[in-house]
């Protein structure tokens, strides 16, 4: 990194922008090639947009005609500048199979992905930190066997299977949760006519009309698909905690601070995991990033309209538009979440301020 | 000590709350007592437009949401019965019609039901031209012969036809989505850029149906409402609310909950596993799709009526039915499926080793391997290896060509196939639809590219029959129609290279409560307004 050895003494607004200058330029860069190798898989995938728009009845004439007007017989790199162009400026196509803007659909399931993945990151979180702090304190004690138990479980579980069965034990045996889906039938028949959408995410919109009998059903509807999600991550984030804070209670200012009669609590919970937090950022980013982009099977057991649902539709009816739109998303939230925990680590690493 | 002693307190008291809060509590009733709630997979609605709709869940919607001037009964699959028009005649020359409109009806905006809306809603979805209006176009009716073809005067509305055609073929293609009556004064304050109003038809219902559509999200679900003053009757319910949920395990376990009223996308494993609930009771009727094996007469062995013949003893029809299909398809042998005018239910045809080996015998066929494309999907994996089960029993060897759904039609459709394992709905509820494809084929060559013909995608010239399905969809007389398509099955059965084995099965499962659900069986949709619970 030049400007960390570079000698001469600059300013440190020049600093800042010169680092907001590069991280742009390399998220737009990483941006065109998540958009290239999407379209070139689109195009290697052996289905035929056409034969999936039209159909069996087809005229050969129509044929011909669509492969025309979707501009599938220009050159391969005509197609991808045209593709490129149009998502730059916020057009993702049309749905084959709705005929609706993909932006449009995409920004309607959108906000129900952020809203289960947003609550499971949160809750693993509030669980996996303090279960990775606790483990890593007292190694080899009952609570670390059964942490790292839990997550090696949590690890190799088939999310499928731990759905259904959280499904027919809380749901379907014991009554605690809400079914499938978002709202019990009576709340989603009024949810388009009561409800002024803000945000698009239920807990969010219920909360803010002051309607705590539907935000208690959503809340109800919500808790096991983000509590397993919440479970998976968990898993992850007190796994790497946990090795994270070993390393840590090893060093020498974690002795002097022991040796100075510092309380046990504020040597582990203050100085120890500070430290551990910027690692910990990197994890809990790329497990948001995880959740957003990977809750397919979540949402495809519990009827949830997020965007990993609509997704694997899309692509099961081929709607290529649909699939590319909803990828593109998906990766610029990765890369925003990227920029995101950057930031992160300068407000808590002084020493990458530079 | 690992926690500040304030933090543990809190901690503590969080957990008890926790605990408190998940409790069981009242949220979980049964679906409201006015409202049908529905679980379906319903990811193949383009739109909800009348003229434009041509996948199932979309017509389920249209069904109860518009009328046509003639209808199907829904309690008697395929009998046709007085829609929004009162009584109908032909010329003697069979080209002219007429219908009469039935007086004092109204649209759920509230205006009347006048001739004009009928003529205009035809020609409508002629000059929409989408998928479905072909049906519409086989009387001779385009773009710019529709406004003189169907006229409006009066209470009477005029359809004049291009050939002399069987009445009872115009009748059953009126009672097609396609054909629905729109409100034009509605429809028309909506239009925008000359869309005729699709765009906003495309969610908004402007029909005389039991429902109106209240709200619809693609692939998440719908909201019907009932009127007040339907024309045969005011629906039982107030409401129907159906939930895109494709997942079967999760149907089930709504609907043992009662959580939902209706699963409509049920496996035989959720059917068997519910047998013994008395809450549940499960629906079994036919639908109109037929599952065949064809053979690509390129390949000069298919010719051989004896080869054709082995095959067709050599299918386990039963047998797939008994093990691993279980009520989602039903043993069926002929083109037309049965609820459709004229279709022939009896199978002939059954696993019978020794009469199929006599019959290769007999063709002098040495070369026996042939190889069957087959689509990935589960079922379908499950009946071909069925068949090269027992191909391989009397010693046909079949190599299974498998892959994805687009890909196989694309061979399909140029001919490059060997033998091939395909479904096939029929587009409109009169038996044209099926025997057009399948028992005509007006030029084999590879230049005609007949592609909308099975019969030439299998390179099969059907000889007479195709003369005498195109003399059939002209014949006035019911009872000899009906006798000119026995005889196409008939034959078409026993020298085509298409071999029918099945036809689709529902299986519907219901809270008990439930009364009177009717699926439309294999000529029509679902009609929600009968329902009661």
């Amino acid at each position: 990194m030049t400007e960390y050895s570079s000698p001469l003494p600059r300013s440190p607004l020049l600093s800042v922008l010169r680092q907001i200058g590069n991280t742009a330029v390399t998220l737009l860069v990483t941006f065109i090639g998540l958009l290239a190798v999407t379209f070139i898989i689109s195009r290697v995938v052996p289905i035929d947009p056409v034969t999936s728009i039209l159909g069996e009845r087809a005229t050969n004439a129509q044929i011909e005609q669509t492969r025309e007007a979707l501009g599938l017989n220009d050159p391969l790199w005509q197609q991808f500048a045209i593709y490129l162009g149009d998502t730059l400026t916020g057009d993702l196509g049309t749905s084959i199979r709705t005929r609706e803007p993909v932006l449009q659909e995409v920004a309607r399931r959108f906000p129900a992905t952020l809203e289960l993945a947003t609550l499971a990151t949160v809750l693993g979180v509030l669980l996996g930190v303090p279960a990775g702090v606790i483990a890593a304190t007292k190694p080899g004690s009952w609570f670390d066997q059964i942490t790292r138990l839990i997550g090696l479980m949590g690890y190799s579980m088939p999310i499928f299977w731990l759905g259904l069965m959280g499904l027919l034990l809380f749901y379907g045996h014991l009554g605690w949760v809400g079914g499938p889906g978002r709202l019990d039938a009576v709340y989603q028949m009024s949810y388009d006519f009561d409800i002024t959408p803000y945000s698009g995410m239920i807990l969010l919109d219920t909360a803010l009309n002051g309607r705590w009998d539907m935000f208690a059903n959503a809340f109800s509807h919500i808790i096991l698909p983000a509590g397993l999600l919440a479970y998976i991550s968990m898993a992850y984030i007190s796994r790497m905690t946990r090795s994270f804070m070993m390393n840590e209670l090893g060093q020498e200012y974690i002795t002097t601070a022991r040796v100075k009669g510092m309380p046990e609590y504020r040597v582990i919970w203050v100085h120890a995991l500070k430290n551990v937090m910027v690692p910990l950022i990197t994890v809990v980013a790329l497990s948001y990033a995880y959740l957003l982009e990977g809750a397919v099977l979540t949402e495809t057991i519990f009827a949830w309209p997020g965007l990993g649902s609509y997704i694997t539709d899309a692509l099961m009816v081929a709607d290529m538009p649909a699939v590319l739109g909803g990828t593109v998303v998906v990766g610029a939230a990765y890369i925003g979440l990227n920029m995101l925990s950057d930031l992160l680590y300068r407000l808590v690493d002084p020493r990458a301020r530079a | 000590m690992l926690f500040d002693p304030t933090i543990r307190r809190a901690g503590a008291l969080v957990v008890a709350a926790l605990m408190l809060g998940a409790a069981p509590s009242a949220l979980f009733a049964a679906t409201p007592a006015d409202t049908l709630v529905i679980a379906d997979a319903i990811d193949d609605i383009v739109s909800l437009d009348p003229h434009e709709a041509y996948e199932f869940s979309g017509l389920d919607v249209i069904n109860n949401t518009y009328d046509g001037l003639i209808e199907l009964d829904p309690t008697k699959p395929g009998e046709l019965v007085a829609g929004l028009a009162e009584s109908w005649s032909v010329a003697d020359d069979g080209l002219t019609y007429s219908f009469k409109m039935k007086a004092g009806l109204t649209f759920s905006s509230g205006n009347p039901v006048r001739a004009q809306d009928a003529a205009y809603s035809l020609q409508r979805a002629v000059k929409l031209d989408k998928s479905p209006a072909f049906i519409l176009n086989q009387f001779g009716w385009t773009k710019d012969t529709v406004d003189s073809m169907i006229t409006a005067d009066g209470d009477t509305v005029t359809i004049k036809v291009d050939k002399p055609f069987a009445p009872t073929f115009l009748y059953n293609c009126l009672t097609a989505g396609v054909a629905s009556i729109v409100d034009e004064e509605t429809v028309k304050s909506h239009e925008v850029d000359g869309d005729l109003g699709t765009e906003w038809l495309k969610s908004n219902s402007a029909g005389t149906g039991a429902y109106v559509l209240k709200s619809f999200k693609p692939n998440e679900g719908y909201v019907l409402e009932a009127r007040s003053g339907y024309w045969r009757g005011d629906a039982k319910l107030k409401r129907v609310f159906m939930q895109h949920i494709p997942e079967a395990a999760t149907q089930r376990l709504q609907l043992e909950k009662g959580d939902i009223d209706i699963a409509r996308e049920l496996t035989p494993t959720d059917i068997e596993g519910m047998a013994g609930n008395a809450d549940i009771t499960v629906q079994q009727d036919v639908g109109g799709q037929i599952f065949y094996l064809a053979f690509n007469q390129k390949d000069e062995r298919f010719k051989n009526e004896h080869f054709l013949n082995a095959m067709r003893w050599a299918v386990d029809y039963q047998g797939m039915v008994d093990t691993f299909l279980k009520g989602t398809e039903v043993v069926h042998q002929s083109f037309l499926p049965s609820g459709y005018l004229g279709a022939l239910t009896d199978t002939p045809y059954s696993l019978d080793v020794e009469k199929a080996k006599a019959e290769l015998a007999a063709s002098g066929i040495t070369d026996t391997t042939i190889k069957l494309s087959v689509r990935n999907a589960a079922d379908r994996m499950d009946m071909a290896q069925s068949i090269q089960n027992t191909f391989g029993q009397i010693g046909i060897t079949v190599e299974l060509n498998v892959g994805e759904g687009a890909e196989q039609l694309k061979e399909y459709r140029a001919r490059q196939h060997q033998a091939t394992l395909q479904s096939w709905g029929p587009d409109y509820p009169d038996p044209n639809t099926n025997s057009s494809t399948f028992a005509e084929n007006p030029d084999n060559s590879d230049e005609g590219k007949n592609t909308g013909y099975l019969a030439w995608r299998n390179a099969y010239d059907p000889g007479a029959m195709t003369a005498l399905s195109q003399a059939a969809v002209l014949e006035k007389d019911p009872a000899k129609r009906v006798a000119m398509y026995e005889e196409l099955q008939k034959t078409s059965r026993e020298t085509s290279p298409f071999i029918v084995m099945f036809q689709i099965g529902y299986q519907t499962g219901m809270r008990a409560t439930v009364k009177d659900f009717y699926t439309g069986g294999a000529t029509d949709s679902v009609a929600y307004w009968l329902v009661s619970k």
